[in-house]
C-alpha cells in the first residue's frame, strides 16, 4: 500500500470554506492578536473525499498571510512479488558497505530532460553521406591537382584571388556551395584513417558549415523603402512565394531598435531572386513603394549584376 | 525524461542484465566488480569483489538469489546475489566471454575465447541448486565449429538447442544434448557484437559492425528484417512491450577523441520491429555504446557505455503515446 500526494492535486488559495474559517478564528483568537507569534500549523481531515486541509501561517512583507492548502489523499494499491518486497531493503556489500544513498556519490539524477528525438526519415542522413562523399571526392581532386601543379581558370577575383593555386572550371563549385576550402586544410582524410578530419567535413557533420562572407552575399536582394513595422515574418510572406528563402535580415537601429527601413533577403537560387525583383520593385507595400535591388556584395563580383 | 547517472564503474560497461522481476540489475565492465543496483531508484546495492579481470557476461537465476558472472581472468563463479559473497569458481586457462543460465538452471552455456592455441569453444557445465554439492563438470565441449570468438551464446526452448554468434558474421543453432551443428547463416559482413532474444524466445535480434542488425526467426534461421543504420553496432534489444528495437553502438572506440561527440553517433536508436524504420534517438552518452537492455516490463530500459556510465530511462507518456 502506498499513499501518494501528487503536486497536481495540491491547490493554494487564500480563501477558505467558512466552517473551517470558523473554527480556526475561535481556536486561534488570542495567538492572533500578538503580530510575532504565529499560531501553529493546523491539519483538517482526511475528509470523506480523501480531502486534507492543512492551514499554516506565516509573515511576509509585513503582514500575516494564512496560507490554505488542499491535497487530497489518494491510496493506489499494487501488487508486487514477494521476492521484490524482500529485495526492497537488501543490506550493501563490497564497495557500498555502510553508504546511503547520499552518502554514495555513484547515482545521480539528471537534471537536464533528455527526449525520444524523432526522426523523419533515415533518407535524411544517406544523402547527407552522399553530400560528404562528393565533398571528399572533390577535395581530393582539388589536393592532387594542386600537388600535380594543374592550374586552371580562376573562379572570380572573389575566389582564389589570393590564394596561391587555382582551380580548373571542372572542378569549380555551384553558386550555392561553398569553395571547399576557404582556410581548411585541403588533404582530407577518410574518417578512421586516422589522419585529422576537421569537424565541418566528418561525416554526419552538417554540410551547412558555410562562411559568412559567402552567406552574405549569395543572391542577396536589398529592399529599401520598407515602413518601420515592417517584421521578418511580413518579408517572408511577401518573398516566400518566389521561391526558397535561406536569410532575411532587416537593419535595425543601434540605440533606437527601431527599423530602419531597408533589409536583406537572400534567395536560395538565383533565377528566383531575379523574379522577385522584376515582380515586387515598384511594388506598393504599406503605402510606401518598395524598391528591390541586388544587393551590393561587399566585395566587387563581375558577375552578378553587382552595384 | 531524466536518465538515472550510475557512475559505479571505472572502465568501458560490457553488459548490463535485469532480473526476471524488473527490480535489480546487474552490470559488468571491464573493472572487475560487476555492480548490483536497484533497477527503479538507481541505488547501488553492492560490488561482487573477487574476479581478477574484466568481466564479459552474467546471469542472474529466476529467483534472483544466485548470480554467475564470466570474466576475462579465466574464471567463472557463483555469486550470492544479495549479500555479494562468491560462492564457486570455476576454474580455466582461457578467457571465458558469455554465460547464461538453462532453463531450470541445471546448466550453464559458457563460451571461451581462443588463447595460447586452444581454439574459441562452447562449454556446457552442470549447475547445481545446492551449492554443497557444486563441482565443475563439464557436459559439452564444441570447439572445432567456429573460426573467430563466439561472442554470444543462448539457450533455445527447452534446453534442446542454443545458438551461437560469432565474429565471422555467423550465427549457429546446436543440438544441446549431442552438440551437433543444425544450422548456420551468414548474416553479417563483420564481426556480430552482440545477439539476443526476444521475450518469448521466438526470434533472435544481432548487432554487427557492418552497421545492421537482423532480426531472425529461431527455429528456421530466415531473416525476416534488417534494421540499416550509419553506425557500427554494438548491442541491440528488443522491446517486450512495443514492437521497437533498440540499437546502439557507434564509431570505434579508439577514433572517439577524433571527432565531436554528435559525430560519433552514440546515442541510443530506436528503430520500428515491422516497418525498419527509424523513429528516434536518445543521446547521453559520450562515448560508444555497450550495451542496451530493456526491463522485463519494457517500461524503462538501461544503457552501458564505453564511457564508463550506466544510464537508466524511464520512458515517459511521450514514448508510450507514441502510436507506432
Amino acid at each position: 500500500m502506498v499513499s501518494m500526494m501528487r503536486w497536481g492535486d495540491t491547490l493554494e488559495d487564500d480563501d477558505f470554506d467558512e466552517l473551517t474559517a470558523q473554527a480556526l478564528v475561535a481556536a486561534n483568537a488570542a495567538p492572533a492578536k500578538q503580530v510575532e507569534k504565529l499560531p501553529p500549523k493546523q491539519v483538517f481531515g482526511p475528509d470523506k473525499d480523501g480531502v486534507k486541509t492543512i492551514v499554516e501561517y506565516k509573515v511576509e512583507g509585513g503582514h500575516k498571510v494564512k496560507v490554505t492548502k488542499k491535497v487530497r489523499v489518494t491510496k493506489k494499491q499494487m501488487k508486487t512479488n514477494k521476492g521484490v518486497l524482500e529485495r526492497r531493503n537488501l543490506g550493501k556489500f563490497g564497495e557500498a558497505v555502510g553508504l546511503n544513498a547520499e552518502q554514495e556519490r555513484t547515482t545521480m539524477s539528471m537534471t537536464e530532460d533528455i527526449f525520444l528525438e524523432r526522426v523523419k526519415t533515415s533518407k535524411d542522413n544517406t544523402r547527407k553521406d552522399e553530400n560528404f562523399d562528393q565533398l571528399q571526392a572533390l577535395a581530393t581532386t582539388k589536393a592532387l591537382l594542386r600537388m600535380s601543379g594543374i592550374s586552371g581558370k580562376p573562379d572570380g577575383p572573389a575566389f582564389g584571388a589570393n590564394k596561391a593555386y587555382k582551380v580548373p572550371a571542372s572542378v569549380r563549385r555551384g553558386p550555392g556551395e561553398r569553395p571547399p576550402d576557404e582556410d581548411g586544410p585541403s588533404s582530407l582524410a577518410k574518417p578512421g584513417s586516422g589522419q585529422y578530419v576537421p569537424p565541418s567535413l566528418r561525416a554526419g557533420a552538417s554540410s551547412a558549415g558555410e562562411t559568412m562572407r559567402t552567406r552574405r552575399d549569395e543572391n542577396s536582394v536589398r529592399v529599401t523603402n520598407l515602413s518601420e513595422d515592417t517584421k521578418e515574418q511580413d518579408l517572408l510572406e511577401l518573398f516566400g512565394p518566389f521561391g526558397a528563402i535561406s536569410r532575411i535580415y532587416i537593419a535595425y537601429d543601434r540605440e533606437t531598435r527601431e527599423s530602419r527601413g531597408f533589409a536583406f533577403i537572400n534567395f536560395v537560387r538565383k533565377d528566383e531572386a531575379q523574379r522577385a525583383i522584376n515582380k515586387l520593385d515598384g511594388y506598393g507595400y504599406d503605402n510606401l513603394i518598395l524598391r528591390v535591388e541586388w544587393a551590393a556584395p561587399r566585395e566587387p563580383r563581375p558577375q552578378q549584376e553587382g552595384r | 525524461m531524466r536518465p538515472l547517472l550510475l557512475k559505479g564503474h571505472t572502465r568501458p560497461l560490457t553488459f548490463i542484465k535485469y532480473n526476471v522481476d524488473g527490480d535489480i540489475l546487474i552490470s559488468c565492465a571491464k573493472d572487475h566488480r560487476p555492480t548490483l543496483w536497484y533497477a527503479d531508484t538507481g541505488e547501488r546495492i553492492g560490488t561482487y569483489k573477487g574476479h581478477n579481470g574484466a568481466t564479459w557476461s552474467c546471469d542472474i537465476t529466476r529467483d534472483s538469489k544466485r548470480l554467475v558472472t564470466a570474466s576475462a581472468d579465466s574464471t567463472v563463479k557463483l555469486w550470492n546475489l544479495t549479500t555479494g559473497e562468491c560462492i564457486f569458481t570455476f576454474k580455466f586457462d582461457i578467457p571465458c566471454r558469455s554465460v547464461s543460465f538453462s532453463l531450470g538452471e541445471e546448466y550453464l552455456l559458457l563460451t571461451t575465447d581462443a588463447f595460447m592455441g586452444t581454439p574459441p569453444a562452447v562449454r556446457i557445465l552442470k549447475h547445481s541448486r545446492d551449492i554443497e554439492e557444486q563441482q565443475h563438470e563439464e557436459v559439452l565441449c564444441i570447439s572445432d565449429a567456429h573460426p573467430g570468438r563466439i561472442t554470444r551464446a543462448m539457450w533455445g526452448p527447452l534446453n534442446k538447442t542454443f545458438v551461437t554468434s560469432c565474429e565471422d558474421g555467423m550465427v549457429r543453432k546446436f543440438d544441446a544434448a549431442s552438440g551437433k551443428l543444425l544450422n548456420e547463416v551468414k548474416v553479417h559482413e563483420k564481426s556480430i557484437q552482440m545477439m539476443d532474444l526476444d521475450s518469448e524466445g521466438n526470434t533472435i535480434i544481432t548487432a554487427s559492425l557492418d552497421k545492421k542488425s537482423v532480426l531472425l526467426d529461431f527455429e528456421t534461421f530466415d531473416i525476416l528484417k534488417t534494421y540499416q543504420t550509419d553506425r557500427p553496432l554494438n548491442t541491440a534489444a528488443i522491446s517486450p512491450l512495443k514492437d521497437h528495437i533498440a540499437l546502439g553502438g557507434g564509431q570505434d572506440a579508439a577514433s572517439v577523441t577524433t571527432t565531436a561527440g554528435q559525430a560519433g553517433k552514440f546515442e541510443v536508436v530506436f528503430y520500428h520491429k515491422i516497418f525498419q524504420e527509424m523513429f528516434g534517438t536518445v543521446r547521453g552518452h559520450f562515448g560508444p555504446l555497450n550495451f542496451v537492455a530493456f526491463s522485463p516490463n519494457g517500461k524503462s530500459f538501461t544503457t552501458g557505455g564505453e564511457d564508463g556510465y550506466v544510464r537508466i530511462h524511464h520512458l515517459d507518456s511521450e514514448y508510450f503515446d507514441l502510436d507506432l
